[in-house]
């Protein structure tokens, strides 16, 4: 996911009023924009930090789950969850090739993933305590990621359109088998049922928080809707999600953790309860419980694998003089 | 690190009698390790049977600035379409 509530982009552009108009046109006649186009620099740098921030969270959204691999209860549960974990990973991979058309390195971007300066989903900065996390972020997280990602397939950005559709394909087994780990969970002993309450308790406000700031206080939001990056509100997609998510928590018998929680008949939608906005702005910031681990773990993947890139790149140059030679 | 890994574009055969599709791209150091990251990347559920893996650098494209140039004149030479020749009824569909 993860890109919903992009933090901080800048759409701010400089060019004439006839050049920005002419781009308008395209987007609204729903011309897809390719990375060669004419684009305005505000479009560019938005995309380059969206899909960024997007990629970004894809990779360190393996962390929380590659904590559980080793200790699944049962093969079944072990292999799928190592498929999903290896699905995130591809999804950073396409992401960041998105990114790549609009001229930003992959270097320059890990680098600014590894220095703290990029931002990713603030919900991977929240630990995996039990085995019921597992379930409850595929239902929850990769539930929300749905949410957001399938507009996203819709997107201006032929490139990020492109990646978005091919993640989609793959994001229904991940909430699928989340919600049969939560639902095994919930049907099971008296301590199994409230591990899974447990972490429905700890995961379902965070995972509100995932689709960002209300509307009424992200200002970029009506740059990135008019530029059909964006096709929902964050509030809209934010009561998508609730929508289709407490039935299914009232199907396992579990309790949502929000007592302002009630049905509203003439919006035809859930009301909720005040998310704690201090609580998103402090992960997002990084001082979220995980937020040094995270980042760590990239690092020593980074380092531990730098002989690694170069010992690749040396056989590379020896095949490739070899070859050479004997030509 | 001061080198850079190469960038490869990836392209897809689905199946037998289909041509091969761009997919997207990646890093790898050569071309063995590139196909064998497009498999892992890019063929994890079925998608194809075939890989082409090409270096990023080693393909010319069109400039968007003359698509209008390139591609437009191709919108106004009606004679080149079935439709601009009238032939007669009753010899029959053509
Ligand atoms: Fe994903
Ligand atoms: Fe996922």
């Amino acid at each position: 996911m993860y890109s919903q509530g992009l933090i901080g982009a800048d759409g701010r552009t400089e060019e004439t009023p006839e050049f920005l108009a002419r781009f308008q046109k395209r987007i609204d006649a729903e011309e897809k924009i390719e990375p060669k186009d004419e684009m305005p620099e505000g479009y560019r740098r938005t995309l380059i930090r969206q899909i960024g921030q997007h990629a970004h969270s894809e990779i360190v959204g393996m962390l929380p789950e590659g904590n559980w691999i080793t200790r699944a209860p049962s093969l079944r549960r072990k292999a799928a969850l190592l498929a999903k974990v290896q699905d995130e990973g591809g999804h950073g991979l396409y992401l960041y090739s998105a990114a790549e058309t609009l001229g930003v390195s992959r270097e320059e971007m890990t680098e600014e993933l590894l220095s703290g300066k990029a931002k990713y989903s603030s919900i991977f900065n929240y630990p995996t305590l039990s085995w019921a996390d597992m379930g409850t972020i595929g239902w929850l997280v990769d539930g929300a990621a749905i949410m957001n990602q399938i507009p996203l397939c819709r997107c201006s950005f032929g490139p990020y359109a492109r990646a978005m559709i091919r993640v989609c394909k793959e994001e229904s087994f991940h909430q699928r088998q989340g919600y049969e780990i939560v639902m095994t969970l919930a049907q099971g002993t008296p301590e199994q049922k409230a591990m899974a309450q447990d972490s429905l308790n700890r995961w379902w406000w965070p995972s509100l928080m995932m689709f960002g700031p209300h509307d009424a206080d992200s200002q970029h939001s009506d740059q990135s809707m008019a530029w059909k990056i964006k096709r929902f509100t964050n509030d809209e997609l934010r009561q998508k999600f609730i929508d289709a998510t407490v039935p299914q928590a009232e199907y396992l018998g579990l309790t949502i953790p929000d007592p302002d929680l009630k049905w509203n008949e003439d919006k035809g939608g859930y009301d909720h309860g005040t998310i704690d906005w201090d609580e998103f702005w402090r992960v997002v910031k990084g001082h979220g419980p995980m937020a040094k681990d995270r980042i760590k773990a990239r690092k020593k993947a980074w380092d531990d694998g730098a002989w690694v890139r170069e010992a690749a790149l040396a056989h590379a140059e020896k095949r490739r003089a070899r070859k050479i030679a004997a030509e | 690190m001061t080198a850079t890994t190469p960038l490869w574009e990836v392209f897809i055969r689905p199946r037998n009698g289909l041509a091969h599709k761009h997919v997207g791209s990646l890093h790898a150091a050569d071309e063995v390790m590139a196909l064998q990251s497009a498999r892992d990347v890019y063929t994890r559920r079925g998608e194809g049977n075939s890989i082409w893996v090409v270096p990023s650098a080693a393909i010319t494209a069109s400039d968007p600035d003359q698509t209008a140039e390139n591609f437009e004149p191709t919108a106004d030479k009606i004679y080149r379409h079935p439709t601009f020749y009238d032939t007669p009824e009753d010899v029959g569909h053509m």
